[in-house]
């Protein structure tokens, strides 16, 4: 037994080892992203514009070489906490950069509320209760939520499309709560109806009990899934004989989903959706930014969503440390200081906070259009500027509206 | 059978030290000293998870090991009991929350996991081998969607959060030492008493059934209690490490509970191994270590393949897991220390031993 201990000692050791040589000469920069799971691919793509805006700084900020330590969730809130427990408490991070979904978001602001003196940013999460309601201090979102995401999608689909009820699909949990909150807040102000929601689990498979249960007399349906989900739902539907035409979620048509085979090609085109970037952005900024991504081992055509939302927070966390020459030695307060009033150029145009340190950003409306080859693109049809968290709302009436959920809001 | 009389004769001779053992010992003073030389990360997030995850796989030791009955659902259990103490409990999700006491509230979430692994039991009761993990498995998914698609009482999806373990003596329960203490009380206290009971008239009647369960109901026993009251003790067992991992996290969602926890809690067994309570903890500590650390070794795309492979290795070099690699090292010893090591351990062999030669 005692040999067993002396070895369990001496393991324990040599793990501890690298988190007491702390390193004078490296910058450390923990990032979270989903790296095992039904999310996997969305995480390597989420790190590949993190490390787009390393590349950036040469690898290098305020004099110091960066050092990105990786912690992996399945995108499950406990991964994700233990994940940045990991990074925090083991490797000693002074800055981390996640999660990459709405859920983990929502715990990791909780977990920061118990560590004042790491800066947080967020990956990708987009659940709109991260910053809204009930806020951490030390918790930054450069990138925007899932309700601002889809700005300018209501009023589109109502006034150019003619849709007046409109029945919506979405996976059941905080970020498509926070889409379909986004896209229904406009939709119902302009004069439209939802009469039916239906919440599906992630991964579901069977759709017939969702597509019987749709109303006939719908103009259009909203489905807000994800990658495997968007497919079976559209493939299902489309064999159903489903006519009504679609709206997308911002994860809905991107390219996972449109560069999937079979006739779910036809259904698609013309799909109106609503998100932070838009493949044809035809500014020379993003198109830069697409020819630095695909330097990346791996690199899709054009970046996600997810690489665009790591890159721009990550992008936010060195521009900080670059302004306070890498000091986080007073527990990151300058740091953050910093990030508070940093306004800089994306890719996709300015970014700003608000008080509760959201992000106040561009959106692009798409449309789903079929190219001579055959391929389909989303194309750009507007730019929403500036759209804050509150929808152009002032927060006490916006925080009237209640928290995103399945029943919030509704207008039958 | 002579062999199992002579375990189950209380041994008298010796000391009071003698008879609980220089490795136990040893061991007990490290984990109480632990504190002391660990950082926070390795107290809390190594130390305390393993306690854990090591009564979680020791409930289903008890149950494969002493009634060779493999039961995927304990994470189920688990469940039942961290949802309770959500519920029941405070939590600041906003829905359910009724703020019972603690001292209410654990028993009363730790008894109720014990009767639905009871209930396990007796559902599961009339199958053996692989249809024994065939049906509880298919009770852990059917929970584990349950809790996802339920608003009305799990709130789905999301789960609870902002479940805070209880502050009393001045203590506040969940700081980083007193979590740790208060795991290791539990499964010291999980650990002597599987210890007990396998000793115990019950223990023995269970790894009797076990070995010949149509002989035993010639005998006069009655098969089935035996088994379903094991399912209940087991409930117990998790019931309490579900508490802790409620208090662990500060939240439960299905994503807690999912079947690749369950596997989790079959793996970290035979990792360790079944053949001794002690296993379990000795696969908690060695799955958490790997699982924690993998990502610094291969990087962040490959790592759960490390993971797989030091299982593979370990289950490929012992059968019985880390408990078994500590036999063969032991059995290479002089005979005669075996036997004054440990009484019980071999007694314990002998009978697989047996149950080898039968099959």
């Amino acid at each position: 037994m005692r040999s067993k201990i002396n070895y369990a000692l001496a393991l324990a050791g040599m793990l501890m080892a690298p988190a007491m040589a702390s390193a004078q000469d490296t910058m450390k920069i923990g990032v979270l992203a989903t790296f095992e799971g039904a999310f996997t691919v969305l995480g390597e793509d989420g790190m590949r514009g993190a490390m787009t805006a390393v590349d950036e700084f040469h690898g290098m900020v305020g004099g110091k070489k960066i050092e990105i330590i990786k912690g992996s969730s399945d995108a499950s809130p406990d991964s994700a906490v233990r994940a940045a427990r990991k990074l925090v408490e083991q490797d000693g991070v002074k800055v981390l950069v996640g999660p990459l979904s709405g859920d983990e978001g929502l715990a990791i602001k909780d977990y920061a509320k118990t560590k004042p003196d790491v800066t947080f940013l967020n990956g990708s999460s987009a659940a709109q209760d991260t910053t809204l309601r009930d806020p951490a201090p030390n918790f930054f979102r450069f990138s925007t939520d899932g309700a601002q995401w889809m700005a300018g999608l209501g009023n589109y689909v109502y006034k150019e499309k003619g849709y007046k009820r409109v029945a919506t699909v979405a996976e059941d949990y905080s970020f498509p709560y926070t889409q379909v909150f986004g896209f229904m807040a406009e939709f119902c102000k302009a004069g439209g109806h939802v009469p039916a929601k239906a919440w599906v689990p992630i991964g579901t498979k069977d759709y017939s009990s969702v597509i019987a249960a749709i109303p006939e007399d719908v103009d259009a349906i909203y489905v807000a899934l994800g990658g495997a989900d968007a497919v079976n739902f559209l493939t299902q539907y489309e064999q159903a004989g489903g006519k009504a035409p679609l709206i997308g979620g911002s994860i809905t048509v991107d390219q996972t989903v449109l560069t999937s085979k079979g006739k779910i090609h036809d259904v698609l085109i013309g799909t109106p959706s609503a998100g932070p970037t838009a493949d044809s952005n035809p500014s020379p900024e993003w198109k830069a930014f697409v020819a630095a991504y695909k330097k990346q081992p791996g690199a899709f055509p054009v970046p996600s969503l997810f690489a665009h939302a790591y890159y721009v927070n990550m992008k936010a966390a060195l521009l900080g440390l670059q302004q306070v020459g890498d000091d986080v030695s007073d527990g990151g307060a300058k740091l953050r200081a910093a990030l508070s009033k940093l306004v800089f150029e994306t890719p996709t145009g300015k970014v700003s906070l608000d008080e509760n340190r959201n992000a106040i950003a561009d959106i692009f409306l798409t449309e789903v259009v079929k190219l001579p080859d055959g391929t389909l693109f989303n194309k750009l049809i507007k730019v929403t500027p500036q759209v804050n968290q509150t929808l152009g709302i002032p927060r006490d009436e916006f925080l009237k509206l209640g928290k995103v959920g399945r029943e919030n809001p509704s207008c039958p | 059978m002579s062999e199992l009389l002579t375990a189950a004769r209380p041994r008298l001779d010796g000391t009071f030290l003698e008879r609980i053992g220089l490795g136990n010992i040893a061991l007990v003073i490290f984990l109480v000293i632990y504190p002391a030389v660990a950082s926070e990360f390795f107290i809390v997030q190594i130390g305390a998870y393993s306690l854990i995850w090591g009564m979680l796989a020791l409930s289903l030791m008890i149950l494969a090991g002493y009634g060779g009955m493999v039961s995927m659902a304990q994470i189920s259990i688990a469940g039942v009991a961290g949802y309770t103490v959500a519920i029941f409990g405070m939590n600041h999700t906003g829905v359910h929350g009724f703020g019972w006491p603690f001292w209410i509230l654990v028993p009363f979430a730790v008894l109720l996991a014990a009767l639905v692994a009871g209930l396990i039991g007796l559902i599961s009761n009339r199958t053996e081998g692989i249809y024994t993990i065939m049906i509880t498995l298919a009770v852990a998914t059917g929970f584990f969607y349950f809790t996802q698609q339920n608003y009305a009482l799990f709130n789905g999806h999301s789960g609870f959060a902002g479940i805070e373990a209880p502050k009393f003596w001045g203590i506040n329960w969940r700081a980083p030492v007193p979590f740790y203490y208060l795991c290791l009380g539990c499964a010291v206290l999980s650990y002597a008493a599987v210890l007990y009971a396998s000793r115990s008239a019950y223990g023995l009647t269970l790894q009797a059934v076990r070995d010949n369960a149509r002989r035993m109901r010639a005998l006069g026993y009655d098969v089935t209690r035996h088994k379903v009251v094991a399912y209940f003790y087991s409930g117990l067992i998790a019931g309490l490490g579900g508490v802790l991992l409620v208090w662990f996290n500060g939240r439960i969602s299905p994503g807690t509970i999912d079947v690749s926890a369950a596997i989790n809690v079959l793996v970290i067994a035979v990792i360790g191994g079944m053949r001794h309570p002690i296993g379990p903890f000795l696969g908690a500590v060695v799955v958490v270590l790997i699982q924690t650390f993998a990502i610094d070794v291969v990087g962040a795309e490959r790592y759960n393949t490390l993971i797989g492979l030091v299982f593979l290795l370990i289950v490929f070099a012992s059968p019985d897991g880390i408990l078994g690699l500590w036999e063969k090292a032991k059995l290479r010893a002089p005979r005669e220390q075996v036997f004054q090591l440990d009484p019980l351990r071999a007694g314990v062999m002998s009978i697989t031993n047996r149950r080898k030669r039968n099959i």
